[in-house]
């Protein structure tokens, strides 16, 4: 019969289906069509990996061993199912707002993106896998020689080694395909959930077939089973309480746990929603696998002869009964479970691999330079291939090594207590703010070793690794160390044992250990974000940039997440921030964004790695640990932003009132100057007209009469064109329209004729000088310079009051300047006019002596066109002036005796 | 850490989404002691059957998922629901 053969094709066929299911889901995918795939059912269907091979058909062998007891791992994850809203809704918030890869990146992402942790915790995944992928290869060996077995002819048996070898390759090969299409492992691998999910009902669909076939076909429908049940040695509800409620909190860790569920609940959740749906269906889907367990194993027990194998009931009974295409239907839902298994946990663990070992390696072996290395996108691809290829492989050898057999049936729950080990730290991750590196570390590290020398080792009995002397006496003969009693704990059943003191200690020393220890600021963050996500599902602060180099940035980018995409998220940002082009700042928002789309890629570690290297370090501010702290701190924050732009506002305000003012007193000086002008004009107008009118009007004026009036109008036109020549001269001044004629002159020379030109009097105002001081060069304009001296003198003659007026006249050298201060020996000016002085028509006191009070104004002006300035000079006998010259050196005669 | 005070009284149908939310919490521990329950059974004497305790924890397992889908119908999640801080 060749029922070896169909077996064989129907197989071909069924993977031949699901290779097009997969690849016609990702076309769909790709073009935007095939919303069905993203449907909350999809989903569902999906998380059935956690069914895999060694329930479908190790449920039944369980039942058959010890009864209900087989249930308890379905009634952990229906716990967890439908405590949804405690634990699994916020697992998938972190994970879709950290872009989380793997449970490993989950864990390495909260205890401050450390590599060392996501380390650790793949190789455990790893160890904790590997033996549970080559019970998937087994259970598929094992049905398949279930099948030859049956055979008549007997004759073709294929080697067990060589089809489990011919299944990992092409397992393999199919998860390669599917699996690392794009590297971003956030995006969804909508062929693999596709072809996953259509295994979950092939293999329910199979399962309920064998169900219903045994209870109205083999047994007389219900009342029957119910009956041989009774009659089974499995009839009697003997379930030890310790396993009940171990297996049930062992199942439900696994199922938080477990790499590969962790990718289809969280890596490929593509909606929150979703889990609504799941929380009650995925229950449900649990429920009518483990329906018919009972009575299949009931019957087998009845049914086949003594030494059957109870693992293959669901695949012996339709055969012992003669219904091949039953059995074929059996064999292709075991063949689904295994397959699915396989696929999903190759994906979540080459993922970490190629994340957290291969690519942190690759980086450090070439120089660490992100930049100047070749293409990462390709580095990170190959390294995940070669990861999947290599966790297949290793997954066979155990299978090689082990030689199959019942050692490593018992691998399963062994595998789960493994990855259980996570738990603390991902829990204590998403709860509790105070978990730290340290402590995750120090309780991963204990719950591992407990695990591995209570559990692991002595599950393949005395080895060379632990001999029958320490199983019986203990590590270094110490009673108390016994792997399987523990502190003394005899008596228990060695699962329960294990599992009891390993989560324990992990749990304690976690929690110990991160209450000593003091996190660093990352893990502070970190903690506060993943606490903290239904709050505010903002993002880490942690970059400051405006060290970085965009370029090299994207450069950088484009390998990893390829270049179209790349530059599409650079130049959406630089459009964001205003910026024409590729290149936007380097802001620390956009640093954000991008660790985020690159960890996508190549996990938060080794992104947060790549970007530090070319922003230089990631620095967390106090104020960043400030802004995440609580609201308290960001509403802080806020009106501080705000502060400081009222501030701003503020200073804007004050220098627009300073202008104002300003403009103001221009007004007011103009104004002043005006009505000023007016009545200096009007005054010797009034009396040029008075006198006027006298000569014309008044008949017989003496000629001595009128020969005075014609001075007095004569001497008042003069002050009047004086006073013009002034405001003209000012004016002129002011405007920077004055012509310099420069000449060179001695300073003697010069004062010799401003003396003389002040036209005073030597007997009554003597003039003390310096003669050999003055003997100096100067070359400036001497005429204004001395309108200046003149001016100077002449005011001195009219002000001052002393009895016995002297003026001094000292010119001396300071640095390049030439000084020259005009001292006399008068009551000088009050100190609250001094600043007025040099003003227009500012005038001390009663005018005694005409003057329309431009004087100083001018020689202000005019000192200012010359490069010097003048200054009154405080603190002296009396008023005392300084006039400031530029002197170059070259004009600066050398003393020469006059 | 300074929360801000939400307001007393809410809308009609947040409070519902919010009890239910309660009950969605609440739940899990509810099937656990359901589950655990047939560990109390046959404590003396003749041992309980295993179709019994089949029977009851099938049934249990209905109840619960059956439970579950309606309140999930009502956690839904809402366009702009404030509530959904995860606490409340």
């Amino acid at each position: 019969m060749a029922t070896l053969n169909l077996l064989v094709l129907v197989c071909f066929l069924y993977v031949a289906f699901l290779f097009v299911i997969a690849f016609g889901a990702d076309r769909a995918a790709r073009r935007g069509r095939g919303t069905w795939l993203r449907s909350p059912v999809v989903y569902t269907l999906s998380l059935s990996i956690y069914c895999t091979a060694w329930t479908f058909y190790g449920a039944v062998g369980f039942a058959a061993r010890s009864g209900l007891e087989f249930v308890t791992i379905y009634l952990g994850p229906t716990l967890v199912m439908i405590g949804w809203w405690w634990t699994l809704r916020k697992m998938v918030r972190v994970g879709r707002s950290q872009r989380i890869t793997s449970v490993a990146d989950l864990i390495s992402s909260r205890y401050g993106k450390s590599n060392l942790l996501a380390v650790f915790v793949t190789v455990l995944a790893v160890v904790g896998t590997t033996p549970y992928i080559a019970l998937q290869l087994q259970s598929v060996t094992l049905s398949f020689a279930t099948f030859a077995a049956n055979e008549p002819s007997g004759t073709d048996l294929p080697n067990q080694q060589s089809i489990a070898l011919w299944v990992a390759i092409g397992l393999a090969v199919f998860t390669i395909l599917f699996g690392t299409r794009n590297l971003d492992a956030n995006e969804r691998h909508h062929g693999v959930v596709m072809a996953i999910a259509i295994e979950a009902v092939v293999k329910l669909f199979a399962l309920l077939a064998v169900g219903v076939f045994v209870v109205w076909g083999l047994a007389g429908g219900i009342g029957d089973t119910l009956a041989r049940i009774d009659a089974s040695p499995i009839a009697a509800w003997e379930v030890s309480g310790s396993r009940w409620i171990g297996l049930t909190m062992l199942s439900a860790a696994a199922f938080l746990c477990l790499p590969r569920m962790f990718q289809v609940m969280v890596v490929e959740n593509e909606d929150e929603g979703h889990l609504r749906t799941a929380s009650w269906a995925f229950p449900g889907y649990m429920m009518l696998m483990s329906l018919f367990v009972l009575p299949i194993a009931a019957v087998g027990l009845d049914v086949l002869p003594d030494g059957a194998n109870p693992d293959l009931f669901v695949l012996t009974l339709p055969l012992q009964e003669g219904r091949d295409g039953l059995a074929i239907l059996s064999f292709i839902g075991g063949f689904s479970s295994a397959t699915s298994m396989v696929i999903v946990a190759a994906i979540a663990l080459s993922t970490m691999v190629s994340n957290h070992v291969v690519m942190p390696v690759w980086l450090w072996i070439t120089g660490g330079s992100a930049v100047m290395s070749g293409d990462v996108r390709n580095v990170a691809l190959l390294a995940r291939r070669m990861s999947i290829a290599g966790i297949v492989l290793l997954g066979y050898l155990y299978f090689h090594v082990s030689g199959g057999g019942t050692a490593l049936a018992a691998i399963g729950l062994v595998s789960f207590a493994g990855v259980a080990q996570f738990l603390p730290a991902l829990m204590g991750g998403l709860y509790w703010r105070a978990a730290n590196r340290t402590g995750a570390l120090a309780g991963l590290g204990v719950g591992f070793v407990v695990w591995l020398y209570c559990l692991f080792l002595p599950s393949f009995g005395p080895s060379p690794v632990l001999p029958q002397a320490v199983l019986d006496h203990g590590l270094f003969g110490l009673h108390w160390l016994r792997p399987q009693a523990l502190f003394g704990a005899e008596g228990m059943d060695p699962l329960v044992h294990a599992v009891m003191w390993s989560m324990s200690l992990n749990t304690i020393v976690f929690v110990t250990v991160s209450i000593i220890s003091f996190p660093r600021p990352v893990e502070r963050l970190q903690g506060a974000q993943f606490v903290n996500v239904f709050e505010h599902s903002g993002n880490t602060p942690g970059w400051t940039g405006g060290l970085a180099q965009s370029e090299d940035l994207l450069i950088m980018s484009q390998r990893i997440i390829g270049a179209p995409q790349a530059q599409a998220l650079f130049a959406t940002a630089a459009t964001r921030q205003g910026l024409a082009g590729y290149l936007p700042e380097p802001s620390p928002d956009f640093l954000q964004e991008l660790e985020r789309e690159l960890s996508g890629s190549v996990g938060a570690a080794t992104a947060h790695a790549m970007i530090s290297q070319i922003v230089g370090g990631a620095t967390v501010s106090v104020e960043d640990l400030m802004a995440v702290a609580d609201e308290t701190a960001q509403i802080m924050e806020y009106s501080s932003r705000l502060e400081a732009k009222t501030e701003e506002q503020e200073r804007t305000a004050r220098q627009l009132r300073e202008a104002n003012q300003k403009l103001t007193q221009l007004s007011v000086q103009k104004d002043a100057f005006l009505s000023q002008i007016s009545h200096e004009l009007r005054t010797p107008m009034t009396s040029i007209r008075a006198f006027s009118e006298i000569l014309r009007d008044t008949q017989g004026l003496k000629a001595v009469e009128k020969s005075k009036y014609a001075a007095i109008i004569h001497d008042e036109t003069v002050r009047l064109t004086r006073l013009l020549d002034d405001l003209l001269d000012l004016s002129v001044l002011e405007n920077g329209q004055v012509v310099l004629n420069s000449q060179t002159g001695r300073l003697d020379a010069l004062l010799d004729r401003a003396i003389a030109a002040s036209g005073l009097d030597k007997q009554t105002f003597r003039i003390e000088r310096d003669r050999p001081a003055e003997d100096v060069m100067l070359t400036t304009d001497l005429d204004r310079l001395a309108q200046v001296f003149i001016n100077l003198i002449s005011n001195a003659r009219k002000y001052c009051d002393s009895t016995n007026p002297v003026l001094t006249i000292t010119p001396k050298r300071q640095n390049d300047r030439l000084l020259i201060d005009f001292i006399d020996n008068g009551t000088g000016i009050p100190t609250d006019h001094q600043s007025m002085i040099f003003e227009k028509f500012s005038r001390i006191g009663e005018t005694k002596a005409g003057g329309a009070g431009l004087g100083l104004a001018i020689c202000r002006e005019i000192m200012a066109r010359l490069g010097g300035d003048i200054s009154y000079l405080p603190g002296q006998s009396g008023a005392a002036f300084r006039v400031a010259l530029p002197q170059s050196p070259d004009t600066a005669a050398p003393t020469a005796p006059a | 850490m300074s929360r801000e005070p939400g307001p007393v009284f809410l809308e009609r149908r947040t409070y519902r989404r919010r009890r239910m939310s309660d009950a969605a919490r609440l739940l899990p521990i509810l099937g656990a002691a359901l589950f655990g329950l047939p560990l109390l059974w046959g404590m003396e004497g003749e041992a309980t059957a295993t179709t019994r305790v089949m029977f009851y924890i099938f049934s249990t397992w209905i109840v619960l998922t059956v439970l579950t889908a309606v309140i999930s119908r009502y956690l839904r999640q809402d366009k702009q629901d404030p509530s959904d801080t995860g606490e409340w």
